[in-house]
């Protein structure tokens, strides 16, 4: 990467959704602060700064990445998929309508980042085990659901039900809890 | 008892299918998704600024306690971009000190005014162009603190000794309020038994994944503040920053945004920025927005009380209380911020939970710790009461060789005797807790659970099973708090109870259905519910009800208990719409009553159409009657008026004030709550394991079975967190050592099992639809279930909370053995009892040099500083005293630290102590080394030793980062030394002090 002037502003061009962008960041700038407040994308959300939340998850790409962990400058030139391509005719996807039918949302906020990680994981690992899913789950926090609803849909988007899992779980059924 | 399960198929129609049965009732899926799966839901940070808008940054307080001698802002206020820097001194201009709820003399500023009292606490704001730059400022900013001693835990407040947080008040414990409510002295005479039990309840909270955004704009023209923040009410809390920014309440407009990420009564605490905000938006003359981050939310914004509880029991022989008497002292900080005290004082009508104690004897205390203040979080107080309650319960049966369910049913209120009136007061309104547990306990599988015990105990595996019994309190009487005053005092100060909510139906002149109502959702799905409720009363279908979830206080109807709390939304929020709803449809009536020739009483509304009951055929459309009051109002009957808008308030009709002898029903509905939990512990990594979680709960009507499954999967995972993994940790000195999401635990999906829900519907007679709160019921039960399974699978007492490994362990393994002597080559942490970010180790580096050349270059600062990582000049400030700038980077962060260097104890050319403290924008440090200088074969071993402590930023997101650190620090150092005295760079690493010292000494990390 070329060096950059710290002071100055750069003119930084991403393919977003699909689209070309431009606009201009610091060297510094986050790119989920560039995404959120230069180009106005705000379905991306914010929840630590530290990479541990997982909400700011976009695919860079197409690789899921954290947003909060990315210099806006280290995105120039490359492709950057948000939340708000994921359903770009207005229609949503089998995986968002399963987060609807199983409330796999509350307050949402962790919820883009939840999709961008799973449209990312479920295209190499079409039919995770429960255990598997939990585990990659894992690298967000949601405060809301309990992640039940979001175990739910992603088990009934991808043809199985919940209650496969490898064992049991605490609620000691083996067909999902409900819906 | 019925699952409220259902199979995909089986769900209700979503917004636009035909109304013709009811929607209440059905899990129909939420209205709100769609705009949140698809990135176009609008949150506070997300909405447009005015243009103009300056950028704040907070400064805050490393230190938990010291007095502040001086802030210098000026070279902050010249760095390019920064418009102001806005300090306490301008809280004391336009700004006064936040009410408080109980007589003492204790200021809290918005900013801290001579002294801080917390890490964390807000000293200064930056504003500047932008967020980046104003956190540059920060960094410019010179504070001379002098720190204070500190008291960290409320045994030290209740022992009398240390440093008064507030002087005025003399003692840290603020408050003391005893309550007797009969004999309990007699029932422990006469009792067979008398078991007590002590517990403490730790400090955490709900961490919502959006934090606090406010904006805040002044109008000089009009003296007046308008602010858009994600606060979540009580909105009793507006009189109090109106209060604070010196205006009357109509000049505090504050909007709520249409969406927010979470609150769990988090977003209650957003209200003190609101009023710095306010301030700081007045002294630079423009809009300012601010955006809390994660590392200030887990520092300062909020937390449940720690709390300790004392309680003893007159128990008969076969397990009945007969009088308790109890003793709770709660945390609340470093100030008594509004609404506290309330944890203390919200479960006071249910302080025996869900069992029939006829005498009760209370003592409530209030101390204040070098903290952060308290505040609403979810499960409010319940979590810390039945943590004491429900052990006692499991305690009772193990002293008595019962069965812990027994104990629990023979003291459980009779459905017989509903609605219950406790001993403290509160009205227990419906139920049958006797069937719910017998329920829980065959649909829950609790034979099975037992065989499973028998064998993973014959196995010598450790299994364990544990109850919870609790009533949960919804829509709190906004009169419980006074009970904190004495029925004197309340004379004085005037009435206060109730719990009005407000809710405004309007139809506009196509028919279409508005909703608004005086709450904030926080996704609890009101835009459904409210739609259900509202679709139901007209015939219509939901995608024809708009519900704006937006909120305006100079717009909108509201009242001081307004807000999204207490979980009051499904019972006084929803049932108010239903109210105001059914009104207007009642205006409707008498309109199409006099176009259908029939009486208004004989109109239906169904389908969207609007019919006289014998006759479905004589019908106009809903829209066509809707329009009528808005195009011809001229043309209505006589004394009819035109059906556009109806608000409605509404309180519950129980809440009363507390009376003489301070009986108070404390909440509007009682929900009831039975849980049954398995764990099995692994006795090598001391891990927690759920095997299968129960819940039971009587929540009254249910309006939306998916919603309220939801609200209990949240809490549970709520508790979770609560009973296994959170816990704000500070260090003995006030330093906050929980700084990221790395170091607070919030568990995730390989954390939190599925429980199984049960449910039974035993509607409240005393909300508009039969509805109560269930969204804190586990909160407040499925800490201490899961606290009762370890106890059992252990066989000891288990008396706090979160039951970590670590503390596992600490119960189940033998000491560890010690180290042979000589191992400890590298710095290691402090004893875990210090609980912290303090730093101790040893080491030793060889030298090629005779140890009188490096004691030449140790004592000249001119070489000192070309050693010293980071440094670029010693001034000497005294005999063998430096003053320094270091800049310092540890993980995430980087500072400049000013430290003061001293040489002691020096023995040339043998030994010396090295000793400093420093202080930056991120923080403080502290340390002393000593150094010894042993001539050897080779050079001279350099062997030191040192103990150093970090506060601040630096402490709380780098403190895993320290140790390593550290050690690279002292390796740079004695690198540079080495290659100072001649010789090549020496392999080992231990560390060295100089570096190190001086890193410690001054500061970094
Ligand atoms: S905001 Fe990026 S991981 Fe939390
Ligand atoms: S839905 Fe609120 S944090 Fe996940």
């Amino acid at each position: 990467m070329p060096s950059l002037n710290a002071q100055a502003k750069h003119p930084v061009s991403i393919t977003l959704n699909g689209r070309t962008r431009m606009g201009h960041a610091s060297p510094r700038m986050l790119l989920s602060d560039f995404l959120r407040h230069e180009l106005g994308a705000h379905g991306t959300k914010v929840g630590c700064e530290h990479g541990v939340c997982g909400a700011c998850t976009i695919r860079l790409d197409e690789v899921a990445a954290r947003a909060c962990l990315t210099l806006a400058v280290q995105a120039d030139g490359h492709r950057v998929d948000t939340v708000e391509g994921l359903a770009p005719e207005g229609r949503m996807t089998a995986l968002q309508d399963a987060f609807n039918r199983h409330h796999a949302l509350q307050c949402g906020f962790c919820t883009a980042g939840i999709l961008m990680s799973l449209s990312d994981y479920l295209e190499r690992v079409p039919k995770p085990t429960e255990t598997e899913l939990r585990d990659m789950l894992s690298g967000h926090l949601c405060r809301c659901t309990g992640y039940a609803g979001i175990v739910r849909a992603v088990m009934d988007v991808t043809g199985q039900t919940s209650g496969n899992a490898d064992a049991e779980d605490a609620s000691g059924r083996k067909e999902p809890v409900h819906v | 008892m019925t699952a409220l399960t259902k199979a995909p198929s089986e769900i209700a129609p979503a917004a636009g299918a035909p109304a013709s049965a009811a929607l209440i009732g059905q899990p129909i899926p939420r209205l709100e998704d769609a705009a949140i799966l698809t990135g176009q839901a609008r949150y506070t940070d997300d909405l447009p600024v005015k243009p103009g808008t300056l950028h704040a940054a907070i400064l805050r307080s490393p230190h938990a306690h010291a007095e502040i001698l001086g802030i210098d802002v000026q070279a902050a206020c010249a760095m390019k971009g920064v418009s102001a820097v806005v300090t306490g001194e301008d809280a004391k201009r336009f700004a006064a000190p936040f009410l408080v709820g109980v007589r003492a003399q204790m200021e809290h500023w918005c900013l801290a005014v001579d002294r801080v009292r917390y890490a964390g606490e807000p000293v200064a704001v930056v504003l500047a162009d932008d967020r980046y730059l104003a956190e540059d400022a920060l960094d410019r900013i010179e504070v001379r603190y002098r720190p204070l001693p500190v008291v960290m835990s409320i045994d030290q407040a209740l022992s009398g000794d240390g440093e008064p947080l507030h002087p005025a008040v003399g003692s840290n414990i603020v408050n003391t309020r005893p309550f007797s409510y009969g004999d309990v002295n007699a029932a422990l005479k006469a009792a067979e038994h008398r078991i007590s039990a002590t517990v403490h309840y730790p400090r955490n909270s709900c961490t919502p994944m959006e934090c606090f955004v406010v904006m805040a704009d002044y109008d000089r023209a009009d003296g007046a503040y308008e602010v858009l923040s994600n606060f979540s009410g009580p909105f009793a809390i507006h009189p109090v920053m109106a209060k604070a920014l010196k205006v009357p309440g109509s000049k505090l407009r504050l909007k709520l945004p249409p969406n927010s990420g979470g609150s769990f009564g988090n977003k209650q605490a957003v209200f003190p920025y609101i009023v710095i905000m306010g301030v700081c938006a007045r002294v630079a003359g423009r809009p300012v927005k601010w955006v809390e981050d994660r590392l200030e939310h887990l520092m300062a914004a909020t937390s449940a009380t720690a709390r300790r509880t004392d309680l003893e029991a007159a128990v008969s022989g076969d397990g009945r209380i007969l009088g308790l008497r109890m003793e709770q002292t709660d945390d609340v900080g470093a100030y008594l911020r509004a609404p506290e005290p309330a944890s203390l004082y919200r479960n006071h009508g249910n302080l025996t939970g869900a069992y029939r104690i006829p005498a009760l004897d209370v003592v409530n205390r209030l101390a204040v710790t070098n903290k952060t203040p308290t505040g609403l979080n979810r499960g409010f107080g319940g979590g810390q009461l039945y943590f004491a309650i429900e052990r006692l319960m499991h305690r009772i049966a193990v002293t008595l060789g019962l069965d812990p369910l027994d104990v629990i049913r023979r003291n459980l209120v009779p459905a017989a005797e509903m609605p219950y009136t406790t001993a403290s007061g509160g009205i227990l309104d419906s139920g049958d807790f006797q069937a719910a547990v017998e329920a829980a306990i065959a649909d829950g599988g609790l034979d099975d659970l037992k065989t499973r015990r028998d064998r993973a105990r014959a196995e010598g595996r450790l299994y364990g099973i544990g109850y919870a019994a609790i009533v949960e309190p919804s829509i709190s009487n906004m009169g419980y708090i006074t009970t904190v005053l004495t029925a004197d005092e309340r004379r004085k100060a005037g009435p206060k109870n109730g719990a009005q909510a407000s809710a405004t139906v309007s139809v506009d002149p196509t028919g279409g259905v508005t909703v608004t109502v005086a709450s904030a959702p926080q996704g609890q799905g009101h835009r459904t519910v409210l739609s259900q409720v509202v679709a139901d009363v007209f015939g219509l279908r939901l995608g024809d009800i708009a519900v704006n979830t937006e909120f305006d206080t100079a717009k909108d109807a509201w009242s001081i208990a307004a807000g999204n709390y207490s979980s009051r939304f499904a019972g006084a929020v929803a049932g108010t719409a239903h109210i105001a709803a059914t009104r207007l449809r009642d205006k409707l009536a008498k309109l199409a009553a006099s176009q259908l020739n029939v009486t208004p009483e004989d109109i239906r509304f169904a389908g969207g159409r609007v019919f006289a009951a014998g006759n479905p055929d004589n019908s106009l459309s809903f829209s066509r009657v809707a329009a009528a009051g808005h195009w011809s109002p001229g043309t209505l009957p006589d004394g009819t008026e035109a059906a556009l808008r109806e608000t409605a308030f509404w309180t519950p009709p129980p809440l009363k004030a507390p009376t003489e002898s301070d009986v108070i029903n404390s909440s509007a509905c009682y929900g009831f709550v039975f849980d049954i939990c398995a764990v099995e512990i692994d006795p090598v990594t001391a891990q927690v394991r759920i095997d299968k979680y129960v819940t039971m709960h009587d929540a009254g009507r249910i309006l939306n079975p998916l919603m309220v499954e939801g609200q209990i999967l949240g809490a549970f995972a709520h508790a979770v967190g609560t009973a296994l993994y959170e816990e704000y940790a500070y260090g003995s000195d006030g330093r906050f050592l929980s700084g990221t999401f790395a170091d607070y635990l919030v568990p995730t999906a390989c954390e939190v099992p599925v429980p199984l829900m049960l449910h039974r519907e035993s509607p409240s007679p005393f909300t508009p639809l039969g509805a109560k709160g269930v969204g804190e019921g586990n909160s407040m039960s499925t800490p201490v279930c899961i606290a009762n399974a370890v106890a059992d699978a252990l066989g000891l007492e288990i008396s706090t909370l979160p039951l970590t490994p670590a503390r596992i362990a600490a119960l189940i393994e033998k000491p560890e053995v010690a180290k042979p002597a000589g191992m400890a080559a590298v710095p290691s942490k402090a004893p875990a009892t210090a609980g912290g970010r303090g730093l101790r180790g040893e080491g030793s580096r060889t030298v090629p040099a005779s140890p009188e050349q490096v004691w030449a270059i140790l004592l000249d600062p001119k070489e000192l500083a070309a050693l010293l990582p980071g440094c670029d000049a010693l001034d000497l400030a005294g005999p063998n005293a430096y003053r320094a700038e270091v800049v310092v980077g540890i993980g995430p962060v980087r500072a400049r630290y000013v430290a003061e260097v001293e040489l002691t104890d020096l023995d040339p050319p043998r030994a010396l102590t090295l000793s400093g403290r420093g202080s930056s924008a991120l923080g403080f440090g502290e340390g002393s080394g000593h150094v010894t200088l042993e001539a050897a074969a080779d050079g001279t071993r350099v062997v030191y030793r040192y103990d150093a402590a970090v506060g601040g930023k630096v402490a709380a997101v780098g403190g895993r980062m320290l140790d390593s650190a550290t050690r690279m620090l002292i390796g740079q150092f004695f690198d540079r030394l080495i290659a100072r005295a001649g010789g090549p760079a020496a392999v080992e690493t231990s560390p060295s002090l100089l570096t190190r010292l001086l890193r410690l000494l001054g500061l970094r990390p």
